[in-house]
């Protein structure tokens, strides 16, 4: 995925990372082989963990909804969320959370401002199933649905400093993403610090 | 004993008894000149000897782990020890002994003392988790193993896993530590002092020495049997089995005239059984072991018990486990990432208590067998380099 290929290029080689939500640890095994860090992935479906297990990478089982305040500040330098955030039940909190254990987080997430998102919502007058969203309003694990725009005013309300952006989708739509990333990105990734 | 069977799926299974004729220096001081240890293989050794895995056990766990024995009795983990089982017999070599001051035929309280020409009992020395981990060493170099792909325990077991972890750093490539604990609660040594207590008062004891007038405490183990095994069940789980059910046709016992319950006569049924089978001072010896292990040290001392380690670890913990609960497992799991060792961690959801590192459980038996051959994987394609 281009989402995870820009988060890779944002990690310095020999760093340690804590991925949040690290799924089957595809992210992590990457990292590991091609940047040498070091690191741990939380996660908690049994699948996945299992599949992590397999790769050889340290993943501990976890609910992230029970928070981070075990693990002592600035412990990594990295702090990676791929497509977790929406899921969780505080999202600002844990944003807080993962500044303070990490030097700097990466943050993905699908942006609900993506065209096909509100065409669906606007035309069908029902709330989006799209292939990035793709349960029903009952079901979804996104409890959280947001657009860029809402995250960077979250930041700036939490007095958190954005260092990079990147907005990705499909590469017919690369041109419009620069008229209106809100409209044309289906990803939004973001490198964040501290104030 | 010639091994040249392949594969398969009956287990390869022999006991031995070896004497250790090093001195063993204890934590407390004393030495023991030499001492025996009882020890079943399960498997083969390879021929470049490194696909060893050492088991240790429990409280009242021993040499037998896996299959049945001469008595037609099933090992105490023969659900996860075998061929195809998630500990495979076909590709590790799985060794499981009975730890010194134990009472299956290694040296300890039931055993003749050479100096005195009697029975142990109480002069059989203080002994730490340290203590049986070199005197597992012992037997590693004894039988000329280099080292263990993996060290493998649940409970006190898994408590011998991490005193090797650091003990014997490069002896040891990965540390399997399942419903385990840094150091025993308060509510848990009170349970452990309930079951000594228990033992004491019994007519039969004689301050310890109730093996050298031929007599056996029995009475008292078999309560300290029942309190303990309490501890072991969940709530839900004698709920779903027993509940206030008043049949009585399941468990024979001479101690149960007067009970309505099936959970009475169950429990009765677990402590005579286990008076006929286990050494009160054994028990008292052990349960002193479990109260005095304290791997984390004083708590404010932030002092850093894995620094030493360099094997990866794999940590479990059962959801309904009040003994050592997952929260102890997550304290494990801490001090691990607080110096940046390898650990993988399983919160496995059962509903059947501490017990559960003992009984079949899909994911747990997953977990572990992804792991080992994993390890199996890393191990070989260091060797190939």
């Amino acid at each position: 995925m281009i989402d995870n290929q820009v988060l890779f290029s944002w990690i310095n080689d020999e760093s340690t990372v804590l991925d949040l939500g690290c799924g089957d640890g595809e992210i992590l095994k990457t990292l590991i082989n091609k940047n040498k860090i070091t690191g741990y992935g939380f996660e908690i479906d049994p699948h996945h963990i299992e599949k992590c297990i397999s790769k050889g990478i340290n993943v501990i089982e976890y609910d992230l909804n029970n928070g981070l305040q075990n693990i002592k500040s600035k412990s990594f330098d990295f702090i990676v969320m791929s497509q977790t955030l929406q899921t969780l039940n505080a999202p600002h909190t844990m944003l807080n959370e993962m500044l303070r254990i990490g030097e700097k987080c990466i943050v993905t997430f699908p942006n609900f401002g993506y065209w096909r998102t509100r065409f669906s919502l606007l035309i069908s007058g029902r709330m989006p199933v799209t292939k990035q969203l793709r349960y029903q309003w009952y079901d979804t694990p996104n409890i959280h649905l947001f657009t860029y725009k809402d995250f960077e005013l979250l930041c700036e309300e939490q007095n958190i400093n954005i260092l990079k952006k990147e907005f990705v989708g499909s590469s017919f739509s690369a041109p419009f993403r620069r008229l209106s990333a809100n409209l044309f990105a289906q990803t939004a990734v973001y490198l964040l610090s501290s104030k | 004993m010639p091994q040249t069977e392949k594969n398969g799926d009956t287990l390869k299974r022999s006991t031995k008894t070896i004497t250790i004729k090093k001195a063993l220096k204890l934590s407390c001081g004393v030495s023991l000149e030499q001492h025996d240890l009882v020890y079943e293989t399960y498997g083969h050794l390879n021929k470049a000897k490194n696909n060893a895995i050492l088991i240790c056990h429990a409280l009242s766990g021993s040499h037998h782990a896996a299959g049945k024995d001469d008595n037609g009795n099933i090992g105490w983990w023969d659900n996860y020890i075998g061929p195809n089982k998630a500990i495979d017999t076909n590709k590790f070599c799985v060794v499981s002994l009975t730890n010194i001051g134990s009472c299956f035929g290694s040296t300890g309280p039931n055993t003749i003392n050479p100096k005195t020409g009697k029975f142990w009992a109480t002069d059989f020395p203080t002994l730490h988790v340290k203590d049986w981990v070199n005197s597992q060493k012992m037997l590693m170099d004894a039988i000329q193993i280099k080292g263990w792909i993996a060290v493998i325990g649940g409970s006190l077991g898994g408590m011998q896993v991490m005193e090797w972890s650091v003990l014997y750093p490069n002896l040891i490539k990965n540390s399997v530590i399942i419903a385990a604990a840094l150091k025993l609660s308060a509510q848990n040594i009170a349970f452990n002092e309930i079951a000594r207590r228990s033992i004491k008062s019994d007519e039969n004891f004689k301050n310890g020495d109730y093996l050298n007038l031929g007599l056996n405490p029995s009475k008292g183990l078999a309560l300290a049997r029942m309190v303990g095994h309490i501890t072991y069940l969940s709530d839900d789980i004698l709920g779903r089995k027993f509940g206030r059910s008043t049949k009585n046709v399941q468990f024979e016992s001479q101690a149960d005239e007067n009970s309505e319950f099936e959970i009475a006569s169950y429990l009765n049924y677990q402590g005579d059984k286990f008076k006929k089978s286990f050494d009160a001072n054994s028990y008292i010896l052990i349960t002193q072991m479990l109260d005095m292990f304290n791997f984390e040290g004083d708590s404010k001392s932030n002092k850093q018990p894995f620094k030493d380690a360099k094997c990866k670890f794999l940590v479990i913990s059962f959801t309904s486990d009040w003994r050592f609960s997952p929260e102890c497992s997550n304290q494990i799991v801490q001090k691990l990432m607080d110096t940046n060792k390898r650990v993988t961690y399983l919160k496995i959801e059962s509903d059947k208590g501490h017990d559960s590192f003992l009984l079949p459980d899909e994911r747990y038996e997953n977990g572990l067998r992804v792991f080992l051959n994993r390890a199996l994987e890393e191990f070989e394609a260091l060797n190939s380099d």
